[in-house]
């Protein structure tokens, strides 16, 4: 298994972890518990869900070629660091607006990451899906 | 990989693209300055990314990985399966932009269609894992 997907994969396995940790604190705070709803519901399917999907799949699917079986690692690590970085703007900047903290910018730059982090993912599987 | 599979992955990946776009600019609303009301969308973000993208990449992987038919076409009729894919596909845009813009009855013909692409994916997984049970194919 790549390092990458390994990676890929434990971190969704903490984002599992946080995420219904989240949905706890959620349901404990009627105050909080609308603002996290969010927060919550990416932390799931974006961090746990999407994540393993993206490190299964770079693992899994047919080669790209013998020379790079994955594509450009670099491109694959970006998508990671991206994702995540991303994230864990978002469960930051979200919460900090939802409390009137403003935060705007930063859940625009944990927008701007997170679509990076898509697109390349997308960049990165096309090739690797031909007919044969 | 069959025609089949590489459009269906391809139709997820491009539902990926569209969902995490559509998210992003819900997102950073107040910065790009965009109008509050941008927070309707978020159900067709919600149907791109959960049926368009998830379902779909789940059922395409599906068909291809399932064990095979060892007669006639290995993967049986495919045709079934392409009118499924598409009436998923439509059943996304119709779903999620009837529900954004408040035309129900296309959002509701949009879930009908999803039902239906469900319905059709179902029948044929059913038949292809049955017949693994019996002996009747063989693995991939």
């Amino acid at each position: 298994m790549p390092s990458l997907t390994r990676w890929f994969i434990r971190t969704a396995a903490i984002y599992l972890a946080l995420s219904l940790a989240v949905g706890v604190l959620q349901l404990t705070s009627p105050k909080l518990g609308p603002i996290l709803w969010p927060t919550y519901l990416h932390l799931l399917v974006v961090g746990w869900l999407t994540q393993l999907i993206f490190g299964v799949a770079l693992w899994m699917f047919p080669r790209r070629s013998r020379e790079m079986p994955q594509g450009k690692p670099w491109l694959g690590w970006s998508c990671y660091g991206l994702l995540n970085l991303g994230l864990l703007l978002r469960a930051v900047g979200e919460p900090a607006r939802g409390l009137g903290y403003g935060a705007d910018s930063v859940a625009a730059a944990s927008a701007i990451l997170q679509l990076g982090a898509g697109w390349i993912f997308v960049v990165l599987i096309w090739p690797r899906i031909k007919e044969r | 990989m069959p025609r089949l599979i590489v459009w269906c992955l391809r139709a997820a990946l491009l539902n990926l693209g569209a969902g995490f776009s559509l998210g992003a600019i819900m997102l950073a609303t107040p910065v790009l300055h965009l109008p509050g009301d941008m927070l309707r969308f978020r159900l067709l973000h919600a149907e791109l990314l959960l049926i368009g993208w998830m379902v779909q990449l789940a059922l395409g992987v599906a068909y291809w990985i399932l064990p095979r038919f060892r007669v006639g076409f290995n993967r049986g009729r495919s045709a079934p399966v392409w009118i499924a894919m598409l009436l998923l596909n439509g059943g996304v845009y119709a779903a999620g932009i009837g529900q954004a813009v408040g035309m129900l009855a296309m959002a509701w013909a949009g879930r009908v269609g999803e039902g239906l692409a469900a319905l059709i994916f179902a029948t044929h997984l059913w038949l292809r894992v049955g017949h693994a049970g019996r002996g009747e194919v063989r693995s991939p």
